[in-house]
């Protein structure tokens, strides 16, 4: 187990860089804490894979440092830096059985026999592989296969991190819940620190206890799954997170009212006077259709029902709003909007504005 | 999976129907019919059935023959094998050096065999091949025309030089297809040069391996022209190889029927040992069938 | 139309495709869903006419095509791995399908502009399609399929390989864009959600039988046995064995009221089946029977918790809304609504399914 420190970390993939864009990893400057869960959450190409073989040691970053607690480890080899790496397809030892391959790690770190039988002996258990355990591991199923690359990097003792690579691209969707289950008990049981870079926000928000929202090779915002529902700092994030995500509607902002076309929104707070990109946030879980008179009229243009919850296309005045409505309620015949106040959130070129506290803003 | 049946097909194919019998099919059908006949001169001939197949399997001049061939083909495979394997793993994957290595390693499978056999045997020489001449400064007792062990090493070092290239692509193809990842998760695992070899490696090179295996044991086995170039078959009959005797039977003494019945032996021995280790390397390391795949 | 009769597909002694038959109409979109192993591919290969099955028939417009050659059907075929012509440029990936047929260059033009203004690919045409993202990479290769005007079209898993929002959009867009040809639209996947998402008909498969054929929202609110219930299940469903004993359901955990309309059943074994987001952790007036349970898992996702519980040998999944904070070992109350049940009898075929509320 380790803290792991990012002191202000840049990688380029070109020899000589010179401007921002030239960087796949744009200046990050973090402390992640000992036996946290993270997830490092972004589009492809936004630079979290990158971040991990970083961390991992398969890459060595072009600026900046990287710290095991309290030592620097920007140069160590993955093997100096006593960290495990599950990949996105399951990488495992054809000839070896299930048993021996989770006894490989110990074997070569000349663990005793005694202790790599007993640490083996529990993994298999933990894992439910035990009536597989003496199989030849090349004819396991996908998810079987992903337990044993992850049960490789758990035998060890001396494991600083366990980092993830889209782990669960290759195992079906049913599979792949008792996985993340699973994943998130062996967290609790045995504490390591471990970093997940998925570009599936479900997959990161079960997972994580903080999640690092990514986007183009720079950390846009680092929350627990809460923070980045409640209050995204980005347009991106409250579009990312979230399915269907966020709904950002240009609106005009003046005091403690918006205005969407040519109607008028509570907000839950003064807000200084703003100009420039100016767009409302809300999330579709937040919006109701209902006939109260007081709200916006709307028509609906499209209904997706998933089952568990409806999701309805509408629009306002040609601006289209996502509204989440759940099982079993109806869509009323003459549909009107209402914005929960309290879950507005105003955004000004893309970033968050807070409402004015005591005539400051923050 | 299956192709869609085209009739068409068949018709691109008569082409090469017509050519393989005139030039395959029918001669082997001649050689069957020389191998139960015999003739007392005069092109007339008359049914002996089994006889030269059974004078043949008994004679000692064919056996010490296969002796010989399989004595070779197994020092063949002992060397050419690992040294393919090694080469292979020291060749670069990535970067500019990667395109002079292949092509070095094509050079010598592109040299016409008997060419190869001129090369070696003017090489050998005591007088003006270079290694010849460098054995004796050395103070060395080299002669391959009349020093038994001398030709036979010749002619294997003839053969490791001319063919080992093949096993060498071959297993390079086999290493350049293992992904990344596999490496990566090994360095994580603490695994040694030897364990990435052993378990990663050579694992996924099974398949061309046991290619690389059948090709080269299938052309030891039916050697003819370089050392026939090289040594003739001599000194005396120490490096008279299967193939070798058949053409000095069949058009030195004008035997044919024993020639032809030699030749079918021969041919049938090929198949069956090819048969017998495709068998076996292709079961070896299977321990259950493998489902097969719904896609 | 496309009818299959009958078709099954036996590779040595594995059976790919188990007596299929369907009927699938013009202009339709078709959802196959099911797990890796099940046979989609299996089967979407059949109705291309790559593979010959076994036994059984295909009919378009009521003429057998078992004899005619893939490449003489009016097929279009998209796969999980963006396949495109390598060497060729986004327009002429685009553009091959139409020159192999011979078309005039002007046709080609129009048609290959049309297309890919609709897959937002024209600031692209003239790339090297190696060059480009996945997504536009995926997008090509569906411009490719559109410009042939096929009949069919069938996608194997076409989004499983990008990004998880670019699957949003592109799961609008593509119904969309496919219902305009008229073509008979196939669409396989194995994400439950996909399927609820794309609407239309679904089929689930599962080892290589087609359990349930209907409207996508029918399959799911009434899946005619246990297997269709959990392939079409994402999170997993709950299910709980348990005896009718009269008017009592009998569990392992205790015993919850039989709803009257169901006293009618016969008693014995039933494989009782509950969503997990029908569990509630407050008592209401339907959901009243109570288990109480230790927590053994929590996962907040966004604005929802799914809390794992584990009591002897039941194991339950709630999935709730709001973000709830429960520690690992906590006991919690959960109540069950029996009017929510699916129930499955011993040969898991559904006896009776919860009835749904009207939609406007």
């Amino acid at each position: 187990m380790a803290q792991i420190t990012l002191d202000k970390l840049a990688h380029s993939y070109l020899a000589n860089p010179k401007t921002d864009s030239d960087f796949a990893l744009k200046e990050i400057d973090y402390v992640w804490d000992d036996g946290g869960a993270y997830a490092l959450l972004g589009p492809s190409g936004c630079g979290k894979t990158t971040l991990l073989n970083i961390i991992s040691g398969l890459l060595v970053p072009s600026k900046g440092k990287i710290l095991f607690d309290d030592r620097d480890v920007t140069t160590f080899q993955p093997e100096q830096r006593n960290i495990a790496q599950v990949f996105q397809f399951p990488v495992i030892y054809d000839t070896m059985t299930v048993r021996q391959n989770l006894e490989f790690p110990l074997k070569n770190r000349h663990v005793a026999p005694h202790e790599i039988s007993k640490r083996v002996e529990e993994m298999i258990e933990v894992l439910d592989l035990g009536d597989k355990a003496n199989f030849k591991a090349r004819g396991l199923t996908a998810d079987e296969k992903q337990k044993i690359s992850l049960g490789r990097g758990l035998v060890r003792y001396d494991v600083n991190a366990i980092l993830f690579d889209e782990p669960l691209t290759v195992i079906d969707p049913h599979m792949k819940w008792q996985l993340r289950t699973k994943l998130k008990e062996l967290h609790r049981q045995f504490n390591h620190t471990m970093i997940y870079v998925t570009h599936d926000q479900t997959e990161a928000l079960t997972f994580a206890d903080k999640v690092v929202v990514m986007y183009d090779g720079e950390v846009v915002q680092i929350g627990t799954p809460e923070e980045l529902f409640d209050e995204p700092k980005h347009t991106f994030v409250g579009y990312f997170i979230g399915s269907p995500g966020m709904n950002i509607i240009p609106a005009d902002v003046a005091g403690n009212q918006a205005t969407i076309g040519s109607h008028s929104v509570d907000l839950k707070g003064n807000y200084p006077d703003l100009t420039g990109k100016v767009e409302l946030g809300i999330r579709p879980e937040f919006v109701s259709l209902n006939n109260i008179s007081s709200g916006i009229p709307a028509k609906v243009t499209g209904v997706d029902d998933i089952g568990r919850f409806k999701i309805v296309h509408a629009t306002i005045d040609s601006i289209e709003v996502n509204i989440v409505l759940n099982e079993g309620e109806c869509i009323p015949s003459d549909p009107k909007i209402t914005f929960e106040t309290s879950r507005i959130n105003i955004y000004k070129d893309d970033h968050l504005v807070y409402p004015l506290v005591n005539g400051r803003g923050l | 999976m299956e192709k869609t049946y085209n009739n068409k097909a068949w018709l691109l194919v008569i082409p090469v129907v017509i050519l393989v019998a005139l030039s395959a099919i029918i001669p082997i059908m001649t050689v069957v019919n020389y191998s139960v006949q015999d003739t007392f001169g005069g092109n007339k001939f008359f049914w002996v059935g089994t006889e030269w197949f059974t004078d043949v399997l008994r004679s000692e001049r064919f056996h010490n023959a296969l002796g010989r061939n399989l004595l070779f083909s197994f020092i063949i495979l002992c060397i050419e094998i690992p040294l393919g394997i090694w080469i292979a793993l020291s060749m670069p994957k990535k970067g500019i050096w990667v395109p002079v290595c292949l092509i070095m390693m094509a050079l010598p499978l592109l040299i016409p065999w008997n060419v190869v056999g001129t090369i070696w045997q003017i090489f050998g020489r005591g007088d003006i091949g270079l290694l010849g001449h460098t054995m004796g400064l050395l103070g060395i007792d080299y002669n391959y025309t009349n020093n038994i062990f001398d030709a036979w090493v010749t002619i294997i070092i003839m053969d490791v030089w001319h063919w080992t290239s093949l096993v060498v692509l071959l297993c390079y193809a086999g290493l350049v297809s293992i992904p990344e990842a596999y490496y990566q998760a090994a360095r994580i695992d603490g695994a040694s040069k030897w364990s990435v070899f052993r378990y990663i490696q050579l694992p996924k090179m099974r398949g061309v391996l046991i290619i690389a295996f059948l090709l080269r044991f299938m052309d030891s086995f039916m050697i003819y022209t370089e050392p026939f170039v090289l040594t003739g078959g001599g000194p005396g009959n120490s490096t008279t190889f299967l193939s070798i005797d058949l053409v000095k039977q069949a058009i030195g003494q004008f035997d044919l029927g024993p020639a032809a019945a030699m030749s079918l032996i021969y041919q049938l021995i090929v198949l069956l040992i090819c048969y017998i280790f495709f068998t076996v390397m292709s079961n070896v390391g299977v321990d259950k069938p493998a489902k097969e795949t719904a896609e | 139309m496309l009818e299959l009769r009958n078709l099954s597909k036996k590779v040595g002694t594995s059976i790919h495709i188990n007596d299929v038959s369907m009927k699938l109409e013009k202009g339709s979109l078709n959802v196959l869903l099911g797990s890796t192993l099940s046979g989609k591919t299996s089967l979407m290969r059949l109705m291309a006419g790559l593979d010959k099955p076994t036994s059984g028939e295909i009919l378009m417009d009521g003429e057998s095509v078992l004899k005619t050659p893939v490449q003489k059907r009016n097929i279009a075929m998209v796969y999980q791995q963006f396949i495109n012509y390598p060497g060729f440029t986004v327009y002429e990936n685009i553009a091959s399908p139409m020159r192999v047929a011979g078309i005039d260059k002007k046709t080609i033009d129009i048609k290959v502009r049309e297309a890919a203004d609709l897959m937002k690919l024209t600031p692209y045409l003239d790339r090297g399609v190696l060059n480009l993202s996945g997504g536009q990479q995926q997008r090509t290769a569906l411009a490719r399929a559109l410009v042939k005007g096929a009949e069919l079209v069938l996608l194997d898993e076409p989004l499983a390989n990008l990004d998880y929002k670019l699957r949003e959009e592109l799961r609008i867009e593509l119904p969309r864009i496919f219902a305009e040809t008229g073509a008979i639209f196939i669409y396989a996947t194995t994400e439950p959600q996909e399927a609820l998402l794309l609407g239309g008909r679904t089929a689930t498969l599962h080892e290589g039988c087609v359990t349930q054929f209907g409207t996508t929202i029918d399959v799911y609110n009434k899946p005619s046995n246990l297997e269709t219930a959990q392939t079409f299940s994402d999170p997993p469903m709950n299910v709980i064995p348990m005896q009718k004993q009269g008017s009592k359901f009998v569990f392992s955990q205790g015993q919850v009221d039989c709803p009257k309309d169901l006293q009618s059943l016969a008693d014995g074994p039933y494989s009782i089946g509950i969503r997990p987001h029908h569990l509630m952790l407050s008592p209401s007036n339907e959901a009243s029977h109570k288990i109480e349970a230790p927590v053994s898992t929590t996962e907040i996702a966004g604005s929802e918790t799914f809390i794992h519980v584990l009591q002897g040998d039941l194991k339950l999944v709630v999935l709730t809304h709001g973000v709830h904070r429960v520690e690992i070992g906590d006991q919690i109350s959960i109540y069950m609504n029996p009017s929510k049940f699916f129930i499955f009898d011993e040969h898991d075929v559904l006896v009776s399914a919860p009835r749904t509320e009207g939609v406007a």
